[in-house]
């Protein structure tokens, strides 16, 4: 037994890398959704515009945004490295194969599932991420009279809009901010990108439903005692209710 | 009284592991469904013999179960439409008259084709050979249970050992990913304390030969459990990735000079 070859370079290795980058962005969905929650608040956007403002302005959580960023690249290119080595592992496939027979088939169709979500992040991020960061979402105006507690809001011209800003004056807080959720309303009056956005979802549960038990295989946890624990977190946790709450987002700009 | 069948065999006929093969449809008349399906190949053999023809060439040998060799797709499963068996335990009772069945050799490229059905396994002996083994004294058999092992890790060794290393998961694998067999054999040893002293070096030179040889990457499917004549269980994948990644960042000894 001689010396052996560095870690990432084996299977395993390459296994372990998406097992931790799919976790770090299993934990991402959960802080995305339980801030994108704030737009079933109906306070014409006052909550989401700041949450979307400190996301984007908070330097830890930029930190952390740029590891995600490198996340899902690393992933997607790990996916592809493994894909094409299984495809060169089997030259001739059968005549006759019966996948159903012993396996699930979304666990055999992670990349095709895989893809639909990367073609939904493309558009997801130059729908809002890219919108945000290049002033090209609307500006809005919210004027909370601090002694009734009462907010009333207009949008706001460009040449009105300097920074995001916090003032209180005469008893009244004026927030000037850029209007995401203006834009999140706007995105999702079109139906096709709900479908699109609906259809993902659907994608990232599958996805998810193999991949989170999946992740915790490859890292060598299979525990009895645990593994259920596992299991049901990822059937109903990333599989069942966080697909189900985004996708009811589109749907409610959509239908309300 | 067993009842007899008619069935159409498509079988892949390949000359050697150079030629390029093909299906060909073979007639298998009047089997019984009583016999094996390897004891129906070998009718339909004795019939191209007596016509002259090259007989159609699979591996077996004990024909109860144990020795793995019987390596054949049937209808686009290992050892056939039943779980837990090999192919010598397969009879022709799960299959019905007029019934065409589709007969492949495992599919990798770590298995090349030798003749006909039967595959190269030599890939599987060079794994065993980079570390499935232990080092031992020679002299005197030391006595029984000297070393004093815990029944239920004695047991969950020996259901790792139970593997015959037939390949079925390999074939099975959407990535002809041979994880279920190199896992097998690293727990065997892992869990003993006759396998202590190679046991990080083994994980490593073990899934480094199984790199090299060519085998896919586990993707979690589970197919291989499920279509194991042995019922090898995905836990000891699990456990395989846990001495191969143990090794490799907290283990891997030098010598501090």
């Amino acid at each position: 037994m001689s010396k052996s070859k560095p870690v990432l370079s084996s299977s395993i290795g390459k296994k372990l890398i998406m097992s931790l980058t799919g976790l770090f962005l299993c934990m991402f969905l959960i802080v995305h959704l339980i801030g994108n929650l704030q737009l079933f608040k109906d306070d014409a956007g006052l909550a989401f515009n700041k949450y979307a403002y400190f996301m984007t302005h908070f330097t830890p959580i930029k930190v952390v945004s740029y590891l995600l960023y490198a996340s899902v690249i690393i992933h997607v290119i790990y996916a592809i490295v493994i894909s094409l080595k299984n495809k060169a592992a089997r030259p001739i496939g059968y005549a006759s194969y019966d996948g159903s027979a012993n396996s699930k088939w979304n666990s055999r169709n992670m990349g095709i599932l895989g893809t639909v979500i990367l073609v939904f992040l493309a558009t997801h991020m130059s729908n809002f991420w890219w919108k945000y960061h290049n002033d090209q979402t609307p500006y809005i105006e919210y004027r909370t009279d601090l002694s009734t507690g009462v907010t009333t809001h207009q949008e706001i011209q460009a040449a009105d809009f300097h920074d995001y800003s916090i003032v209180s004056e005469n008893g009244v807080e004026i927030v000037k901010a850029r209007d995401l959720y203006k834009q999140v309303d706007y995105a999702f009056k079109n139906v096709g990108l709900v479908a699109l956005y609906v259809i993902a979802m659907a994608a990232l549960a599958f996805h998810l439903i193999h991949g989170f038990q999946s992740a915790f295989q490859t890292v060598g946890f299979n525990h009895k005692r645990y593994i259920g624990l596992v299991q049901f977190i990822g059937v109903w946790v990333f599989g069942v209710i966080i697909p189900i709450l985004f996708a009811a987002m589109p749907l409610y700009f959509y239908f309300r | 009284m067993s009842a007899h069948m008619n069935l159409t065999l498509k079988v892949w006929r390949q000359k050697n592991d150079k030629s390029k093969g093909q299906f060909v449809t073979v007639q298998a008349n009047d089997i019984a469904d009583d016999m094996s399906f390897l004891e129906m190949l070998d009718i339909v053999n004795d019939e191209l013999t007596r016509k002259g023809e090259d007989p159609i060439y699979f591996d077996h040998d004990c024909r109860e179960g144990i020795c793995g060799m019987c390596s054949l797709v049937i209808n686009g499963r290992p050892h056939g439409p039943k779980y837990g068996i090999t192919t010598c335990q397969l009879h022709m009772r799960s299959f019905h008259d007029g019934q065409t069945i589709v007969i492949e050799p495992w599919r990798a490229a770590a298995f090349p084709v030798l003749k006909d059905l039967a595959v190269d396994r030599t890939s599987f002996d060079r794994i065993q050979q980079a570390g499935g083994y232990t080092n031992v004294n020679t002299g005197g058999a030391q006595d029984a249970n000297n070393i004093l092992i815990p029944k239920r890790i004695a047991d969950e060794a020996f259901e790792s050992a139970t593997c015959i290393g037939c390949g079925a998961c390999v074939a099975a694998c959407k990535n002809a990913s041979a994880m279920l067999f190199v896992s097998a054999k690293i727990s065997q040893f892992a869990l003993l304390p006759q396998g202590q002293t190679e046991r990080y070096e083994r994980a490593q030179a073990m899934v480094d030969q199984m790199d090299a040889e060519g085998f896919g990457n586990c993707t979690n499917t589970g197919a291989c459990e499920a279509e194991c004549p042995k019922g090898i269980k995905l836990t000891n994948i699990a456990r395989m990735n846990r001495e191969y990644l143990g090794a490799k960042l907290f283990r891997e000894e030098d010598i501090h000079g």
